[in-house]
């Protein structure tokens, strides 16, 4: 989106990096109107073609749940737009309403609602509806689990079902079993409407409670659709963040032994190379020795390195990383990411 | 405090003065030792005035001058110490025992009931009397023999007279040494003294009366006349109340029994180590409340209340001991044994011979010594091996060796040093390790042993190996242990400015948590628990000693230290959302309510009912009942709110008249006396336990248990272990709250003005012990003092750990602001640091009203949460009105809005009058027309007044002109 002007140096460096000093992050803003550098006679419209050559994404890491990727040529407010999109609002389900039908265990009825609330459920929420707060919930906009637990001692065998997980949890296709009291009514069964997908906790093994022999817990649980904005418990990511693409540079020439001592400071980061006779050190990849950049940020604060070394970060390219909870493919959230970012731009458009 | 021993002080005149306060266990007495116009005189309340000390000796039998110095001490200074006192009982002409005797009998008070019996003594004998029984009474005596007790004066003036020479040698009221701690068994056994004593006068009057009867039929049994309620009816009514009325010693005390809090696991622990003294608290004094340098090791320095109790009530440090009452007639052998040369023997020039020293056990004199320090050795050597209790002290003072066996002194265990060589070697403190060897082991073989304060001056004690030299008798257990089990949750206190530590202290007893493992099986009235308690991340020695590693009270929430949005001043925090959905910091509040089915005198009971039904027969219950069973009992897991019915009860109407059948009356016989729930509108509680007991009043007493969970809100307070308490100034959703490099978004914010004013590093070593206890996998521990021993991570180790995950070194973080989505200017200090959720939340306490209910009498708004009470304007708001001139706003304030009434006054003579309903008009009070009747509005309160004023015959007449 940055149509290459003739800017001085400085001003160019100023406008790409954020400078990590030993102190503070100078330049860190990416806000600049279109015609800051009109007068030197650059001009930084936004341009879409320009944008389609110089954007580009490369995935430096995929599995299921978490993929990183490298976003180039973008501004910082489309980043940070998919980020809170993703935390806060790409819609998943998640139980929300619990019935107890009898809990003689020591955990709280609410605490334990609490916690089935948080666990993450397999279920694809395009499937489904938003349920209003009076809409009465049906197959299209609720999923009705089961959870009947019993912890019991034998001599022989000792104590089982001492331990409730999430894959206790039972889908309930049919929808409630006691609708008289949950007012949860379904007119068909959920299998048609999920194409013959099976509902599922994303992990069968996350404790919920413990139990003694004799206790017990038996409980209806309805999931809805909701926002992570509402509550955490909708929200698709354990996180989702992004960084700059670091950058250490030498300002000046570092030779001799000035060259090796910095090498052994920085292994890897820095290495020396034979040039016109004398040692001159050189830097490698910046991202490949993150747990050095710490230490070329504090190094450039003494006295020795203060005009030779900087550590800084290019504001256009940003490391993506989004962790998925495992409801969605991470990849998949980011789609969804730009479809919700599409949709608000669509209805800012039709509202304007 | 300290009983049986010379106190030497300086009283208002700024002369020496010595008390002895006596106790033995059946007597008390104080003895007091004064200089006055260059004399000695003593003074007990026996006496009108002070007696010349050398009358007194002469009343004891020294009469010749030249005994008295020598009992005082012949060496030339002291000896011109003594002389005035002795020329003044000669000019008082008192030359014989009977002249003094007389003399002093002459000052005795009499006290009221002797003159009563009319039972006549002579003065002297009178005089004897006292002199044997009330002066010095702890001093043993036989038969009239008053040698010891001579002797024991002589010493008095003796150290008076070097106090006089010497300033030095006066002793500090403040010092521990000289106090003495009470004990339960010790006030139990005093209060059960006390009751005993009573129950044989009450059988004795009893007996007397019945006896005394002269037509008795039947024999008389004695054990039918004790009455067995007395004992227990008086133990019970102390405890409880706290109130110790001792009548034989005029002891009336408050408070010495208290309700152990059980708000906290640390509110428990922290009572039970409480000292309270026994000094005014009105008193602005500095003295008593100072931290004095003997207190070093007994008592803990940061644990204090702040406040009028400030340095009053203290707490005990981690390895204190409390000593109980040891015997002391075999220590009385030993000495013996040891070559101490008996009391008889001795005549004052023994005394002042150089070399030798009076030996004393518990404040008595048992005799000298001529070779002092070997007999101290012996002493000590027989204690390290067991022969002796470990708690007896023996120490030298004041030219006097002091042995100590008496209950109350504080004590604490050294690891003992020959020639600055610590007895505890590795080999030992592996055999701890492998369970081989225990605390007691150590004691019994002599490698540590009981110190109490006096003989904690008498040694050389290093408080690290490092420090130890040839002189080192002692070497510190652990410098942490002089801190108490509340400061010592504190991680890197000594990092803290001191305040800091004490607040802590305070705080951390209002932090929810887990308050002990039986705690669901609990009934309290009120209880906080965490719902997701953590164990810190930055421990110390003591928290793995308590056990507060397994019933914490806080989570380690992730602390970014920097500005934010402004709802961040004066110590408030922003909290992410995220994190209180995820259960940060949620809380469950169990109240317990209750009610008795009481029995009455006519055999009537109270009853239970089912609740009523819905007409229509549908067989629910009405809305109100809802939550009950039909056993008229709520239902577990119900949820209740305000208004609601949780026990069905209802009560005969009448209890008194005796009926047919008591309990089958018809339902006409009761009235309903239910329960209802009383809560903030819209607030649901959930029924947790119904528990059905009976007790003293009742025969069945229900109890239920409420419970509420709660999310922390807006204006929750909050607080770290360094004293720096916030409440929740805005909560933020995480998309909104900045991001670290690798993701991480902090659960809390907290402004960085906290820390320049506080100056808790301690803190900020927590943040980044913390946090590299999280990169590395391993609890850090941050114990007191513990660097150089290893049991608290250096800011260098941990900086190096924090360096080798790729983080800054002093934990600084690269965030982007989730608003902007650009880079933070500033490196933001980010890491976790444990937080208490403390108990005081807005739930409970935020409180507004605009119409409410009224009193009575003054028709005012009623005050108070609990009453849904006006929020007063206080008489500084009216100021402000009256000074901005806002007198129309302050007429509606104080009077419109507040109990406006509408008064009738006769013009005439200015009385109120009334309105008359029949006649439609307002009346005068004195001739009933209505012809000069003015109206006007005045408050309530303001009638009230004048009314009362006319039912004390004043007449308030009100002037009423146009204007």
């Amino acid at each position: 989106m940055i149509s290459e002007g003739e800017l001085p140096d400085r001003l160019k460096a100023q406008f790409e990096y954020v400078i990590c000093g030993p102190d503070i992050n100078y330049h860190t803003t990416s806000s600049y109107s279109a015609g800051t550098f009109t007068p030197s006679g650059v001009d930084y419209t936004w341009n879409f073609d320009a944008f389609k050559q110089i954007f580009k994404i490369d995935i430096t890491h995929r599995d299921d749940d978490t993929i990183e990727f490298d976003m180039s040529g973008i501004n910082v407010a489309v980043v940070n737009a998919f980020r809170r999109i993703l935390i806060s609002e790409v819609p998943t389900m998640a139980i929300e309403h619990v019935f107890f039908v009898n809990n003689t265990s020591i955990i709280a009825d609410e605490v334990f609602a609490h916690r089935l609330g948080l666990v993450p459920l397999k279920v694809d929420p395009r499937l489904f509806q938003l349920k209003a707060e009076d809409d009465a919930p049906n197959e299209t906009n609720t999923i009705v689990f089961k959870l009947s637990a019993k912890c019991t001692a034998e001599k022989s065998v000792g104590v089982s079902g001492d331990k409730v997980v999430s894959g206790d949890l039972q889908w309930l296709v049919g929808g409630s079993e006691m609708p008289d009291e949950t007012a949860c009514r379904f007119s068909v069964g959920q299998q048609e409407l999920l194409e013959g997908q099976r509902i599922d906790v994303v992990h069968k093994d996350i404790l919920l409670a413990k139990m003694r022999p004799g206790q017990e817990i038996l409980l209806e649980a309805h999931a809805i659709k909701g926002v992570g904005r509402e509550h955490a418990k909708w929200s698709p990511v354990a996180t989702a963040w992004y960084r700059l693409h670091p950058e250490v540079i030498l300002l000046k020439e570092v030779e001799g032994a000035l060259a090796g001592k910095l090498v052994q400071e920085l292994p890897g980061l820095i290495v020396s190379e034979e040039h016109m006779g004398k040692q001159v050190a050189k830097v490698t990849s910046a991202r490949e020795h993150e747990g050095l950049l710490e230490k070329v940020r504090r190094l450039s604060g003494e006295d020795e390195w203060k005009d030779k070394l900087q550590l800084r970060k290019r504001k256009d390219r940003f490391i993506f990383t989004i962790e998925s909870v495992g409801i969605y493919k991470a990849e998949e959230l980011f789609m969804e990411a730009i479809d919700i970012l599409v949709q608000k731009c669509d209805n800012l458009l039709a509202s304007l | 405090m300290l009983k049986n021993r010379i106190i030497i002080d300086f009283d208002s005149n700024g002369e020496v003065k010595a008390t002895l306060a006596s106790a033995t266990h059946d007597r008390k007495s104080v003895t007091n030792v004064m200089f006055t116009k260059g004399r000695f005189n003593v003074k007990i309340n026996l006496f009108s005035e002070e007696v010349n000390a050398a009358v007194v000796f002469k009343a004891m039998g020294v009469v010749s001058d030249q005994e008295i110095v020598q009992l005082v001490g012949h060496e030339g200074i002291i000896a011109s110490h003594i002389a005035p006192t002795l020329h003044h009982a000669h000019e008082l002409g008192i030359f014989t025992q009977q002249q003094a005797l007389t003399y002093i009998g002459n000052r005795i008070r009499q006290s009221p009931k002797q003159q009563l019996k009319g039972w006549k003594r002579s003065k002297a004998d009178e005089a004897r009397d006292v002199l044997a029984n009330v002066l010095l009474c702890h001093v043993p005596m036989k038969r009239f023999n008053f040698e010891h007790k001579v002797t024991f004066l002589g010493l008095t003036i003796r150290r008076m007279i070097s106090a006089q020479l010497d300033p030095s040698l006066v002793d500090s009221k403040d010092y521990y040494g000289n106090k003495r701690l009470e004990l339960a068994g010790n006030l139990l056994a005093l209060l059960f003294e006390d009751l005993f004593k009573r129950l044989n006068w009450e059988l004795m009057r009893q007996a007397d009366s019945t006896l005394s009867k002269s037509n008795r039929a039947g024999m008389f049994d004695i054990s039918r006349s004790i009455r067995q309620d007395v004992i227990t009816h008086g133990f019970e009514h102390s405890l409880a109340s706290g109130n110790w009325n001792i009548k034989r010693f005029k002891v009336e005390r408050k408070g010495v029994s208290q309700v152990l809090s059980r708000l906290s696991f640390i509110a428990a622990f922290g009572m039970m180590t409480r000292v309270t003294s026994n000094v005014d608290k009105g008193l602005k004094l500095a003295g008593p409340r100072a931290l004095h340098p003997a207190q070093w090791g007994m008592l803990c320095p940061a644990d204090t209340p702040e406040g009028e109790g400030c340095g009053l009530t203290k707490n005990l440090a981690l390895l204190t001991h409390v000593t109980n009452d040891d015997e002391e007639d075999p220590l009385t052998r030993l000495a013996y044994i040891f070559g101490v040369e008996p009391w008889g023997l001795i005549r004052g020039t023994d005394l002042a011979r150089a070399g030798a020293i009076i030996v004393m056990l518990n404040g008595n004199v048992l005799g000298v010594h001529r070779r002092p320090r070997s007999f101290i050795n012996a002493f000590r050597a027989l204690r390290r091996a067991g022969r002796v209790g470990e708690f007896v002290s023996i120490s030298i003072k004041h030219e006097c060796i002091l042995i100590s066996c008496d209950g109350g002194r504080v004590c604490r265990p050294l690891i003992i040093c020959d020639a600055g060589v610590p007895r505890v070697r590795q080999e030992h403190i592996e055999a701890v390790k492998a369970g081989k060897m225990d605390f007691n082991d150590f004691l019994r073989r002599g490698l540590i042993e009981y110190l109490d304060v006096n003989e904690e001056n008498d040694c050389n004690i290093a408080l690290d190996e490092k420090f130890c030299g040839p002189l080192t008798t002692h070497l510190e257990v652990e410098p942490f242990t002089i801190l108490g089990v509340v400061a010592g949750l504190v991680p890197y206190p000594h990092h803290n400015q001191s305040p800091r530590n004490t607040y802590q202290c305070a705080m951390g007893k209002q932090a929810m948590g887990n308050i002990a493992f039986n705690q669901l099986k609990r009934m309290d009235t009120l209880l906080y628990l965490l719902c997701y308690p953590q164990r810190p991340l930055l421990t110390t020695q003591t928290i793995e000693l308590v056990g507060f590693d397994r019933l914490g009270a806080g989570q380690n929430a992730v602390v970014a230290v920097m500005s934010y949005s402004g709802y961040d001043i004066e110590d408030a925090i922003v909290m992410n959302k995220a994190g209180l959905d995820r259960g940060f910091g949620r809380c469950i509040v169990l109240r317990k309510y209750g009610a008795n089915v009481k029995r009455y005198m006519n055999r009537t009971m109270d009853q239970i009912r089912g609740p009523p039904l819905e007409a229509g027969g549908t067989g629910t219950a009405l809305h109100r009942y809802r939550v009950l069973e039909s056993d008229g009992l709520p239902a577990v897991g119900e949820r209740i709110g305000q208004g609601d019915v949780f026990i069905n009860k209802f009560v005969p109407r009448n209890t008194r008249d005796t009926l047919a059948n008591p309990l089958s009356m018809g339902e006409n016989f009761y009235k309903a006396r239910a329960e209802t729930f009383k809560c903030g509108p819209g607030e649901q509680y959930i029924v947790d336990r119904v528990l059905l007991t009976e007790n003293e009043d009742s025969p069945i007493c229900i109890k239920v248990l409420m419970r509420h969970t709660r999310v922390p809100e807006l204006g929750d307070k909050f607080s770290s272990r360094h004293g720096q308490k916030g409440v929740v100034g805005n909560i933020v959703s995480q998309e909104d709250m900045p991001f670290g490099e690798n993701g991480i978004c902090p659960d809390l914010i907290m402004n960085p003005h906290g820390f320049p004013s506080r100056m808790t590093v301690g803190k900020m070593i927590e943040l980044i012990g913390s946090k590299a206890a999280v990169l590395s996998g391993r609890f850090h521990s941050g114990t007191a003092f513990g660097e150089p021993t290893g049991l608290a991570s250096s800011v260098a180790e941990i900086s190096e750990t924090l360096v080798a995950h790729g983080f800054n070194y002093c934990g600084k973080d690269f965030l982007t602001s989730g608003i902007t989505g650009e880079p933070l200017q500033g490196y933001i200090f980010m890491g976790p640091v444990y937080y208490q959720k403390l108990k005081h939340m807005v739930l409970d306490k935020m409180h507004a009203r605009a119409r409410g209910p009224r009193m009575v009498l003054t028709r005012q708004p009623t005050e108070g949460r609990s009453r849904d009470g006006g929020l007063r304007l206080g008489e500084m708001e009216r100021d402000c009105l009256i000074a901005y001139g806002a007198s129309m706003l302050l007429l509606e304030r104080l009077m419109i809005s507040s109990d406006k009434f509408e008064v009738h006054v006769d013009t005439r003579s200015g009385l109120l009058g009334y309105y008359s309903a029949s006649r439609g008009c307002a009346v005068s009070p004195l001739d009933k027309s209505s012809k000069h009747m003015a109206s006007l509005t005045i408050p309530y309160a303001c009638k009230l007044l004048f009314q009362e004023l006319q039912g004390m015959n004043i007449v308030p007449r009100l002037r009423l002109t146009d204007l």
